[in-house]
């Protein structure tokens, strides 16, 4: 049943051109990245520099790729969970899905699960991308790997925080500021105490636990945290969906 | 042998401390058509809203052929096909492509969705639009869509919120048509402003009032309610009352502002036949003679403002 509600889900993106052009775009705009990133490679390490501070061409490149995508990221995940539940609210549809025979955890599992395939083909995009660079060169791949997984985990955290925010309101558009202003604030909050490496409110950064797998480390802490992240959105979700069955 | 396949038993659901709905039980069987009246306001999409599962009834329970709505949700909503009031649409799909996701979703495995789809689209005329996007469709026809969705898994029990607004006059008689039908197998509960509809496809019928149910019993009833053991008669020569009320069963005579009499008989005897015999006879000039019926929308009103008149 999840799988039935998150195909639903990805046909809704991909009836409307919307689907294609985000992307067409994002992929646009990593290309260029990668572009210019192998460009760069080649003026800044022909020689200027000296052997032992040279970086490879995985982390050089994959340092701008992987930057510029979560930051977009940070953009297109509001503008895609805005929809999930807002419009279905709006356009009453929601009584659709109630009707089925899905229960509520299924209905927002499926929804969670359609958004982050979307996520996903773009993540697995770049991920081929950089790949090609093996043609030529021997790639790092456990670097690779640990920035998409890190991507993977930021996308699908930031999908479960919209589609929470998109289950308060019926304005999708309202969801997708607030969504854009949580996911901005958990990014940047640990800047504001750059001092205190120990703190609570640090070590609820986004940020501050998407930075391991962007140098390329997998930590479990780190996983667990993105894992708690969606799971607690994703219940607050189903809690809210069932306070509209009990208030009306 | 009856099969229960809606029971609602003390259906309650509060606003706020405001009863929108009070103490509301029915049960129907397979095959029935149920009618739901009542004025603006008055609980019907509330009543409906609870028995599918929508919303969480304050008090009171809901069973499905035996299948409790609160306790065993999936199950008793994959016996419901439901028509809210405004009908629940994909904009951004065509006409088969919802309907697919609709069978999907309720469980019409994968091989049988082609078949179910064509099928409710058969009956519910959407056929030479399966290609076009929702959007697209007049009001009418989404309309029907919203029927097929609500149908598409063959369920045991449909329900329709106002399921004949906006559609034109022949729309209208088809969907009755299907209404129809689907109460040979199905059980049909359908909520409607429209009297005539009512007198026209339900077997049953409950007139709900300020959340409370103040009639409930088959439509034969509310019918006799209507034939007052009344006639109308139309004469040139009226003779007096008196003269009126010496004929054989003939209980009371009242002049009506049109000119009209109207004769109230005794019930079970039908004066009409000897009174026209009479009237020719004796030269009184009958140019009309009906039988007097108080409009369904009378009943209606007598039933709903009942507490405003005593």
């Amino acid at each position: 049943m999840i799988l039935k509600v998150a195909r639903k889900e990805l046909n809704s993106v991909f009836a409307s051109p919307m689907g294609w052009v985000i992307l067409a775009l994002l992929q646009f705009a990593f290309g260029t990245y990668f572009l210019n990133g192998v460009n760069e490679y080649f003026e800044v390490m022909s020689g200027a520099i000296r052997p032992a501070e040279r970086t490879g061409v995985t982390m050089f490149i994959g340092q701008s790729v992987f930057g510029l995508a979560s930051f977009v990221m940070l953009f297109s995940v509001p503008l895609l969970s805005m929809r999930l539940i807002s419009e279905e609210r709006r356009s009453n549809t929601l009584t659709f899905l109630f009707s089925a025979p899905i229960s509520l955890s299924e209905i927002v599992l499926g929804k969670f699960i359609g958004l982050v395939s979307f996520l996903s083909i773009l993540v697995a995009m770049i991920a081929v991308m950089l790949c090609t660079l093996n043609v030529w060169a021997d790639i790092d791949i456990g670097y690779l790997f640990s920035n998409v997984l890190g991507l993977w985990l930021l996308v699908a955290s930031f999908s479960a925080m919209g589609l929470y925010f998109s289950s308060l309101t019926a304005q999708p558009v309202v969801a997708a500021i607030i969504t854009f202003i949580a996911l901005f604030g958990l990014l940047i909050v640990d800047r504001f105490l750059t001092g205190d490496e120990a703190s609570v409110i640090n070590y609820l950064s986004l940020m501050h636990h998407f930075q391991p797998f962007a140098r390329g480390l997998i930590d479990t802490a780190d996983i667990a945290y993105f894992l708690l992240f969606i799971v607690t959105f994703l219940t607050l979700t189903v809690r809210r969906l069932d306070a509209d069955r009990l208030r009306g | 042998m009856t099969i229960l396949t809606v029971e609602a038993s003390n259906l309650t659901r509060l606003y706020g401390g405001r009863e929108a709905v009070s103490d509301v039980s029915f049960t129907l069987s397979k095959g029935e058509v149920l009618g739901f009246l009542g004025p603006n306001g008055a609980g019907k999409s509330t009543t409906m809203k609870m028995l599918t599962g929508n919303l969480a009834p304050s008090n009171g329970s809901v069973k499905i052929c035996g299948v409790d709505m609160i306790e065993n949700p999936k199950e008793a909503k994959a016996l419901i096909g439901y028509l809210p009031e405004t009908p629940p649409l994909y904009r951004e799909f065509t006409v088969d492509e919802f309907l697919a996701i609709a069978a999907r979703l309720h469980g019409v495995s994968a091989k049988h969705i082609r078949a179910a789809v064509q099928r409710a689209k058969e009956r519910c005329g959407l056929t030479e639009m399966s290609k076009r996007l929702i959007e697209n469709l007049s009001k009418g026809y989404q309309q029907r869509v919203g029927i097929a969705q609500a149908i598409i898994h063959n369920p045991m029990v449909v329900i329709l919120d106002e399921p004949t607004v906006g559609l034109d006059p022949i729309q209208i008689r088809d969907i009755r048509a299907l209404i129809k039908e689907l109460g040979g197998e199905h059980s049909v509960i359908l909520s409607t402003h429209i009297l005539p509809e009512v007198e026209m496809i339900c077997d049953h019928v409950q007139i709900i009032d300020k959340g409370k149910l103040v009639f409930n019993g088959s439509i034969d009833v509310l019918k006799k309610q209507r034939h007052g053991n009344k006639l109308l008669i139309g004469l040139n020569n009226p003779p007096s009352h008196d003269e009126l009320l010496g004929l054989a069963g003939v209980e009371s005579v009242e002049a009506l502002p049109n000119g009209l009499l109207r004769v109230r008989y005794t019930a079970g005897q039908m004066p009409a036949e000897m009174l026209a015999q009479v009237a020719v006879s004796k030269g009184w000039g009958l140019h009309q003679i009906n039988p007097d019926q108080t409009s369904l929308e009378d009943v209606f009103v007598q039933l709903t403002y009942q507490d405003v008149a005593a």
